[in-house]
């Protein structure tokens, strides 16, 4: 199981090359890594999910903090958050499978969002747990493609990200 | 009033306090050396970029003001790599400006492109590329606060020259404010009253201080700690200087090339205070054998550096000088002498030595030592070369000492030589160097000359990569694969550049050769045709505990 850190960064241009720069040269391994501006347009937002032990993350939360570009960093693995992943799958789907396809789509909460003579294709968003099991449900009717974005995350709770004490 | 990117550069440098660029022009530059043909700056010609950054580095360590370079794009851009990696590894506070293409051309592979500000992301502690010429003040502002604040290290500004030569209106671009970037330098109390009761309980402390002492200046705070709880102090090779050598609780250099008496201090403490060090693994050579019974307090200005190689039970985020006094202020101390008097006895038992028959090396440093009485500013290439000068050369001074430790990097120590006879213009300068790695950088020869800088050069010439032939004799079965030279007469080649030359074969002829160089206003090349064989000893094999060692 992955950590998940919240990162606020500078949206300078090459802040996430300097970001994934660190990662790769350090070793560190991403296991997602998802970044987007914020209401505030001059920072960006990186929920960055890694590997490692207490030791690891120790260290990636500190060569992240050591960065100039770097606002905020918060290991909110144990916090109570939401966290999510959007994925759109395209399955193949003639007529006589697509009852069953749309039963799986209303037990995930799902949605079908384009149609064609022999395929759908199915929007979910859920926890990484979710979008496997989707992916799993729906693999034995073909999976012709399918694109998952990182995961993203929020602290429950009325506290934000730019309010959380670094130790 | 309206002033050229150029300019601006001028402007900005001066309200930094610089006087004094190293650099090498070229076509993106323009603007900026058409700037400085008018400015009161002092601008330092190297023959190479990779000199300019040097230079400026041995500067920087030397005064501990910022060094500056200047470079053109795309190779010359490229050439500095070396020279900032150099500073990134042993925290030195440079500020490299590099032209680069136009706005317009960046990202079409344009002639003399490189992505420079890409290409020097792991290597610099930031680095701008600067599209607008309203953003240059407030730039260069910032790359000089982050260069000389917190850890220092070389920051890069890359600028296009549809930049440096635009116009604009030059105004103060007020305080900086980094919101990511706040370094903190004071300790929070609990953990200075931790490290207090530590040392209070502690029966054999041991100090293991670096170049963090020197960079923020804190050898008179070091001193009272050691005295005050009677702890011998190791350095590293970053540290010497930062601890005065002839201190009776000095115990020189420790790790690989340390003395034997560091390393058993080091292996038998226990309590280790680590003071402005990084656990390079040169120093703590096997890390599970590194004070294996010590507990380990840990002060640096980098929280990243905390854990980051070994275990740290209490680690200090902070100014070492800040926090070295914070400790001193609630410090009770009660030094026990036995501990001291075990030391002192390692120091007898197991000192530094060398057979003193033929042309030894070590012999050519004391040498330079006492003449010089320890006073002079001392650069080093990296090998033997080094490893002597750090083992028999007694520092006493603060950035006496100047050497690339982190990333050893060859053909250093001359042009930072020249950079720091530059900076300190009225002091004695010694490049103490080898024949391979002299000739890394021997075209600063011109430089040196050209500004009429009396640097000597000692080169302990055994015509071979020493170093390396040493590792290849012990781990390798003395297969000297492509470590043998085949050199010039580094006399002719001085004499050819206008310095003076001089070759020595004998021990007598040691002392008239380094009078003559000293009394010497020009550049000095000194040949020392040293024993060829000659090992730096002791020596911990690489990956071996620090109290097992040779020789």
């Amino acid at each position: 199981m992955g950590n998940t850190l919240t990162v606020l960064v500078e949206n300078n241009p090459g802040v996430l090359a300097r970001v994934a720069g660190m990662f790769s040269r350090r070793g560190y391994n991403i296991d997602s890594l998802s970044v987007s501006t914020t209401d505030d347009p001059r920072i960006s937002r990186m929920t960055i999910i890694v590997q490692g032990d207490e030791a690891v993350l120790q260290q990636v939360t500190r060569q992240l903090r050591k960065l100039v570009d770097v606002i905020k960093v918060q290991d909110i693995t144990r916090d109570p958050h939401v966290d999510r992943e959007l994925s759109l799958i395209k399955v193949t789907a003639d007529t006589t499978v697509r009852g069953e396809i749309m039963q799986i789509v209303e037990i995930f909460r799902a949605r079908i969002v384009d149609v064609s003579q022999d395929s759908l294709i199915i929007e979910v968003t859920g926890d990484e747990g979710k979008v496997n099991a989707i992916e799993e449900a729906l693999k034995p009717f073909g999976i012709r493609e399918m694109v998952r974005t990182g995961t993203i995350a929020l602290l429950r709770g009325s506290v934000t990200a730019a309010e959380y004490e670094e130790d | 009033m309206l002033l050229t990117g150029g300019q601006i550069l001028i402007e900005a440098l001066k309200e930094q306090g610089v006087d004094t660029i190293f650099g090498y022009p070229g076509g993106t530059v323009l603007p900026i050396y058409d700037a400085l043909y008018d400015s009161d700056i002092t601008h330092i010609l190297t023959r190479h970029e990779q000199a300019a950054a040097h230079a400026a580095d041995g500067y920087a360590r030397a005064t501990g003001r910022p060094g500056v370079c200047l470079a053109t794009s795309g190779p010359g851009a490229t050439n500095l790599v070396t020279g900032l990696a150099t500073a990134m590894m042993d925290s030195v506070p440079m500020v490299a400006f590099t032209g680069q293409v136009p706005t317009g051309l960046l990202g079409r592979d344009s002639f003399q492109e490189a992505d420079i500000t890409g290409i020097t992301m792991p290597i610099t502690k930031h680095n701008f590329l600067v599209r607008d010429i309203n953003d240059l003040a407030r730039t260069i502002k910032e790359a000089f606060h982050i260069a000389t604040t917190g850890r220092p290290g070389p920051v890069l500004v890359d600028i296009p020259r549809d930049v440096s030569g635009g116009k604009t209106e030059y105004r103060d671009p007020g305080p900086v404010f980094k919101r990511g970037y706040q370094p903190r330098m004071e300790a929070k109390p609990e953990l200075v009253l931790a490290a207090a009761k530590a040392i209070a309980a502690a029966r054999r402390p041991v100090i293991y201080a670096g170049g963090g002492i020197v960079n923020s200046g804190a050898s008179p705070e070091l001193q009272r700690l050691a005295g005050l709880i009677m702890a011998p102090v190791a350095t590293t090779l970053m540290g010497l200087g930062g601890f005065p050598g002839d201190h009776a609780l000095s115990v020189g250099m420790l790790g690989m090339h340390g003395s034997k008496y560091a390393n058993y201090a080091v292996y038998e403490s226990d309590l280790l205070i680590a003071v402005g060090v990084r656990f390079d693994d040169r120093v703590t050579g096997k890390v599970e054998s590194f004070a294996p019974d010590a507990k380990v307090i840990h002060i640096d200005i980098d929280p990243a550096e905390m854990g980051k190689n070994v275990r740290v039970d209490i680690p200090i985020a902070g100014d070492v000088k800040t926090v070295l006094g914070q400790i001193l202020d609630v410090l009770e101390a009660r030094p026990d002498p036995h501990w001291d008097e075990k030391v002192q006895a390692w120091k007898r038992e197991y000192p530094l030595d060398f057979r003193k028959e033929g042309m030894k090396p070590q012999a050519i440093i004391r040498e330079i030592c006492d003449m010089t009485e320890g006073k002079s500013r001392i650069t080093t290439e990296v090998g033997q070369n080094q490893m002597w000068t750090a083992q028999y050369y007694t520092f006493t001074q603060p950035r006496s000492f100047i050497t690339s430790g982190g990333l050893g990097t060859m053909g250093y120590g001359f042009p930072a030589a020249i950079g720091v006879q530059i900076g300190c213009p009225d002091e004695l300068v010694f490049d103490i160097a080898g024949d391979g790695s002299i000739q890394m950088n021997i075209q600063e020869l011109a430089t040196a000359v050209n500004y009429e800088l009396p640097v000597n050069v000692a080169i302990l010439n055994n015509s071979f990569l020493g170093m390396v032939r040493q590792w290849q004799e012990l781990f390798y079965e003395r297969r000297y694969s492509h470590t043998e030279l085949k050199n010039p007469e580094f006399v002719k080649v001085a004499e050819a550049y206008g310095a003076e030359g001089i070759k020595i074969t004998q021990n007598a002829e040691i002392r008239p050769a380094l009078e003559q160089a000293i009394a010497s206003s020009k550049p000095v090349f000194l040949d020392f045709v040293i024993d060829r064989e000659e090992n730096v000893m002791p020596m911990v094999p690489p990956g071996e505990a620090i109290n097992k060692m040779l020789g």
